[in-house]
């Protein structure tokens, strides 16, 4: 990749840009379904890589591997180094500090591990030595109540389920409206002083709604709720400082980044961090160890059990770099433009109905729809035969889905290396749809 | 594309037996937890065990061409035929589907159903195809018949990644994250 300087920092990709960063991922250049181009538009589900990434993860293996914290010999510092390194990276592409940031195998992990925070502290001991105002924060039983949203992916949505099951509190929600927004007509009685944490997405991985961050984020400081944002979707396409968002937690993955698959991010505000339990415990995470019991190392130590995934962390600041150096406005101006593309070729279609805002407002780049009278498992089909690959099924969001009477969605969702040419390839392959199926004649 | 079969087509469009009716002896309710599809079936037997007739099936289904077309077929298979070979059908569906492309499948033993053959190169559509007969195998096993031998003695010639058992419809069936 090699990116002209005249453009300016809010300008899609050029073609000659285009064309330099899909050079940088090889299986873009490959063929499917009996020598097809392949036309990838399920980014949102995962990325694909850029040689950059690969080559710094292989580079790791090739001369630097070694078990991270442990051991005195010179690979094992290198390899220590790279990996705290990487934090460092990760921890300035989203404006944090790198104590804050903690490595798990993936987003869904990190969500969980503040969910467990929650009903761990409740053992006994478990805030022993914590500041009691800050002890209450994570305090959770009967008559507390968790606040998440309808339009939450599975992975922000059953951690917490469970934790009111486990805790005895009281799981509410944030509704979805007609046009895919969420409803906060009622934000004042959803969130409460009952309010302990409010979990909710910042990017909707099937509307591509942008969520108001800084509205729900004023009602739940207003009642001393810790805030929980997923950012899986949002990290990856538009620029993001969890500073400014304001909110406690944040969660992301890497494989959605072209970073590799087996690593995902928890940043937390640090005195939280420091006053959470342990989620997972052994290895590594600990400061003094007796067969009576032990104590727990400082953040983020704490909270990363075991051999931590060095090559990929390695790999996931690779992948930072990689986005800093396009420029996160310009990746998200580029993804901007194709949504644009892709809402302007399906509003010419009257059979297919997008399922989410239909303008280009407060909108990322995933697109879901359905074509009248054919399941998605069809669309997706017809689509596959033509070398386009989406998404179709319910994208992890069953509880949306009902909300907006879908049983099911196609869904096409873009990264930094798609180009328009690609948007006609669905549209055109979607074309075919209703004749394979004879709704149209 | 050899998937889309004009009579999994037909059969989509006019799924035959479609509709819940009475009398039945047992009611169940299946759910593909990939993609949400639905398919609540009720069975009517006459006689006991496996040399009973399956006097009905009636479904009521939600899904892909493929799964809608798969229950209409089974549906039209069944009725009016023993246990026996109804379970005789679903081992050779079965054993078609899962064979990655290499059985063409018999029309003596499963009429239509020959017409699904090209799914098995489908590993993520084997699911759709079977939801239905997954109902139908659990529903016979509520209403008392016993459906082992045909679990044990029809597994895939080759190794699948879609491992289907019957008693286990929808979990067993690949799942979405």
């Amino acid at each position: 990749m090699n990116l002209m300087s005249d453009a300016a920092v809010g300008d899609a990709f050029t073609t000659q840009e285009s064309v330099a960063i899909r050079g940088d991922f090889a299986i873009l250049s490959r063929t499917v379904r009996g020598g097809k181009p392949l036309v990838y538009l399920d980014s949102g589900a995962t990325s694909q890589k850029p040689q950059q990434m690969l080559d710094a993860e292989r580079a790791f293996y090739e001369q630097h591997n070694a078990a991270v914290h442990r051991g005195a010999h010179q690979l094992a510092e290198e390899a220590t180094d790279a990996y705290e390194g990487a934090r460092e990276t990760v921890a300035r592409f989203i404006g944090a500090q790198s104590r804050e940031v903690v490595f798990t195998k993936n987003a869904t992990e990190a969500l969980n591990l503040v969910a467990y925070s929650f009903s761990n502290a409740a053992a006994a001991g478990a805030m022993d030595g914590v500041d009691p105002a800050l002890a209450a924060r994570f305090a959770l039983g009967v008559g507390d109540e968790i606040v998440i949203t309808e339009m939450e992916h599975h992975s922000n949505l059953i951690p917490w389920q469970e934790l009111a099951r486990r805790t005895g509190a009281t799981l509410r929600w944030i509704g979805v409206t007609d046009d895919g927004r969420l409803d906060l007509g009622d934000l004042d009685t959803v969130i409460t002083d009952r309010t302990k944490v409010v979990a909710f997405t910042h990017v909707s991985n099937v509307l591509g709604t942008i969520n108001p961050v800084a509205a729900i984020v004023d009602r739940a400081r207003a009642v001393g709720a810790l805030t929980v944002l997923d950012a899986c979707q949002s990290v990856p396409h538009l620029a993001v400082d969890v500073v400014d968002l304001g909110v406690d937690f944040v969660a992301f993955s890497g494989h959605k980044m072209f970073g590799p698959l087996g690593i995902g991010v928890l940043w937390g505000r640090y005195d939280l961090l420091d006053t959470m339990p342990p989620f997972l415990t052994g290895g590594s995470m600990i400061k003094e160890v007796r067969m009576e019991g032990s104590t727990f190392a400082d953040p983020p130590q704490r909270f990363e059990a075991g051999v931590p995934m060095a090559a990929q962390a390695v790999g996931l600041a690779a992948a930072c770099d990689y986005l800093s150096a396009l420029g996160m406005a310009r990746v998200g101006a580029h993804e901007h433009a194709l949504t644009e593309a892709l809402l302007a070729g399906l509003a010419q279609r009257p059979w297919v109905r997008v399922i989410g805002p239909a303008d280009n407002k407060d909108r990322s780049s995933v697109v879901a729809f359905v074509v009248d009278g054919i399941h998605p498992h069809d669309v997706g089909q017809i689509l596959d035969d033509a070398g386009v690959a989406v998404r179709v099924g319910h994208h992890c969001a069953w509880p949306l889905h009902r909300r907006m009477n879908v049983t099911a969605t196609t869904r096409a969702s873009f990264a930094a290396y798609n180009t328009v040419a690609e948007v006609d390839a669905l549209l055109t392959a979607l074309d075919r749809v209703p004749v394979v199926f004879g709704t149209v004649v | 594309m050899d998937l889309y079969q004009e009579i999994i087509l037909e059969h989509s469009k006019r799924p035959l037996h479609a509709g819940l009716r009475e009398p039945f002896n047992v009611q169940v309710h299946h759910v593909n937890p990939t993609c949400g599809d639905e398919v609540t079936l009720r069975v009517q037997l006459s006689g006991e065990g496996r040399s009973a007739v399956v006097a009905d099936v009636s479904y009521d289904a939600t899904g892909c061409s493929i799964s809608t077309a798969a229950t209409s077929v089974l549906a039209d298979e069944v009725i009016g035929h023993s246990v026996k070979d109804a379970l005789t059908s679903f081992a050779a569906m079965r054993k078609m589907l899962t064979s990655k492309g290499a059985d063409p499948g018999d029309e003596e033993e499963i009429g239509d159903g020959v017409a699904f053959a090209g799914v098995s190169k489908y590993p993520a559509r084997v699911k759709c195809a079977l939801l239905g007969w997954m109902a139908f195998t659990d529903a016979l096993t509520q209403a008392g018949v016993d459906i082992s031998a045909t679990s044990t003695s029809s597994s895939a010639p080759s190794a699948s990644s879609t491992t289907i058992t019957t008693d286990t419809a929808t979990s067993s069936i690949m799942e979405d994250s």
